[in-house]
């Protein structure tokens, strides 16, 4: 396909290794904050191709593995109602709450339905006015003004029977979360190009300067990735701290101005919680109080729901970069894709499941394939 | 759950509220909001999440990683011309883990 095969190219890919290699003078520690990078970098092995002095530590870009357990819950008692038709991306149907996941509430008879886009759980709600229809509003910066846009346009036709669970999360403060922590091992960052598209970089210019730490925005595919590390070990090299954009095809530094205003119109900024993080300042979006008739929060009365993490997971560490997924003792054992303990092995995105996948636990231990018997 | 992948329009409904269109992507043919990208033109390619074009391609940047290649010479004849002509992805896993 075009604009995806011609950065998929292994010739490119091994020249931008060879540059990486070339200005390399010491050990460097970056961090791709996307889980669309992560699952990049362990599918096409680009540690691999890197110097052994640069560490790619893996972001907590991943909302299916960020989404507190407290909010699983909810999603559970509102799927369970008789009268609701509960709408989500087939990623959260997965994830464990603290006793059951969504998909078992669908196999018990619950009316669940994955859906592409959010305007299918509009069309949804606008075929069935006799049920109640929740759509699982959650993401990042790029899918929230997609969410908004379900939420305006119910407005605009009337929508009585729609509503949705609001669980988005933004990058930047969780970023700076990150640089303000003792532990702070990261000296660069691959920002998300598909949230910079919505958003613009301008947010990241004051982080840049006050953290002092090179900030690339980067694209997906192995080639923008490597030209990313490349950039930022540039800027770290020169001992510069600036913000930079590789995804330049798509990424303008305003953002998409219209996708943006919608934003602003349907959403506030809230404190929220990440799912083995812990609660960080203004980090979310929750609906305005005047798309209140949409909050599936308040219609559900949802807020005696408590719950809190398994002590067992070590996600909030991986999530963190300050561990490997394969550093922990559940992993690839209790905690599986079949069987996940934690997030991030849930989502294919998940630093988890693709280290598992793509078989990146094989540097702790060698697994060999018995030969067929003569 | 950030992907959004390129593709190009094949049509525009303006008279819809949001304006909607149909894209291909390499020929599979999807209907996708473009209310967020005006003066788009049939033909122009944009960048799609969970049914809406975030961006337009910027074609001529999209060309610009690729150039940058094309001009380190420097490491060109280095290069083994066996090398696959793409990256592969790994196999996965061949064996469960016991």
């Amino acid at each position: 396909m075009r604009y995806i095969d011609e950065y998929r190219s292994g010739q490119a890919a091994k020249k931008f290794a060879k540059q990486i290699r070339s200005i390399t003078t010491q050990p460097w520690t970056l961090m791709e904050i996307c889980g669309g990078q992560t699952h990049t970098i362990v599918k096409y092995g680009i540690e691999d191709l890197l110097p052994r002095e640069i560490t790619l530590i893996h972001g907590p870009g991943c909302p299916v593995c960020v989404t507190p357990l407290e909010m699983i819950d909810k999603a559970i008692a509102i799927a369970s109602r008789p009268d609701v038709v509960f709408t989500s991306f087939g990623d959260m149907l997965r994830v464990p709450g603290s006793s059951k996941d969504l998909l078992s509430v669908k196999a018990a008879g619950g009316n669940i339905r994955m859906v592409y886009s959010p305007l299918d759980a509009v069309k949804i709600a606008r075929q069935n006015p006799d049920k109640r229809v929740v759509f699982f509003a959650v993401g990042f910066e790029t899918t929230a003004p997609a969410n908004a846009m379900a939420v305006w346009q119910a407005k605009n036709l009337g929508l009585k029977n729609f509503s949705i669970l609001c669980s988005h999360v933004l990058v930047p403060p969780a970023m700076e979360a990150l640089l303000f922590s003792p532990s702070r091992l990261v000296q660069a960052f691959l920002a998300a190009g598909h949230v910079c598209t919505v958003m613009g970089y301008e947010e990241y210019i004051p982080l840049a300067e006050r953290y002092r730490i090179p900030i690339v925005v980067t694209g997906f595919e192995p080639v923008d990735i490597l030209q990313g590390v490349y950039m930022a070990v540039k800027q770290l090299e020169e001992k510069r701290c600036e913000v930079e954009n590789q995804y330049s095809r798509s990424v303008l530094r305003e953002g998409n101005v219209l996708a943006k205003k919608l934003l602003k119109e349907v959403f506030r900024t809230t404190n929220r919680t990440w799912r083995g993080i812990g609660e960080i300042p203004m980090s979310g979006y929750s609906l305005r109080p005047e798309f209140r008739e949409f909050d599936a929060e308040m219609i559900f009365e949802t807020a005696n729901i408590r719950t809190s993490e398994s002590p067992l997971c070590i996600a909030g560490q991986v999530l963190q970069g300050m561990k490997k997924p394969h550093e922990c003792a559940a992993f690839g054992k209790k905690c599986n894709p079949e069987h996940p303990l934690g997030a991030p092995m849930v989502s294919s995105e998940g630093a988890c499941a693709a280290y598992y996948h793509f078989g990146r636990f094989r540097t702790a231990k060698e697994t060999t394939i018995p030969e067929t018997l003569q | 759950m950030c992907l959004a992948i390129p593709g190009k329009v094949l049509h525009i409904d303006t008279t819809a509220q949001p304006v909607m269109g149909t894209v291909s992507f390499g020929g599979v043919q999807k209907s996708v909001c473009l209310d967020w990208i005006p003066e788009l033109k049939v033909g122009e390619y944009v960048i799609v999440h969970v049914g809406f074009a975030i961006s337009k391609m910027n074609e001529k940047d999209a060309q610009e990683t690729l150039r940058l290649l094309e001009e380190m010479a420097e490491v060109k004849d280095e290069l083994d011309p066996d090398e696959p002509a793409s990256l592969s992805p790994s196999n996965g896993r061949k064996k469960p883990l016991s």
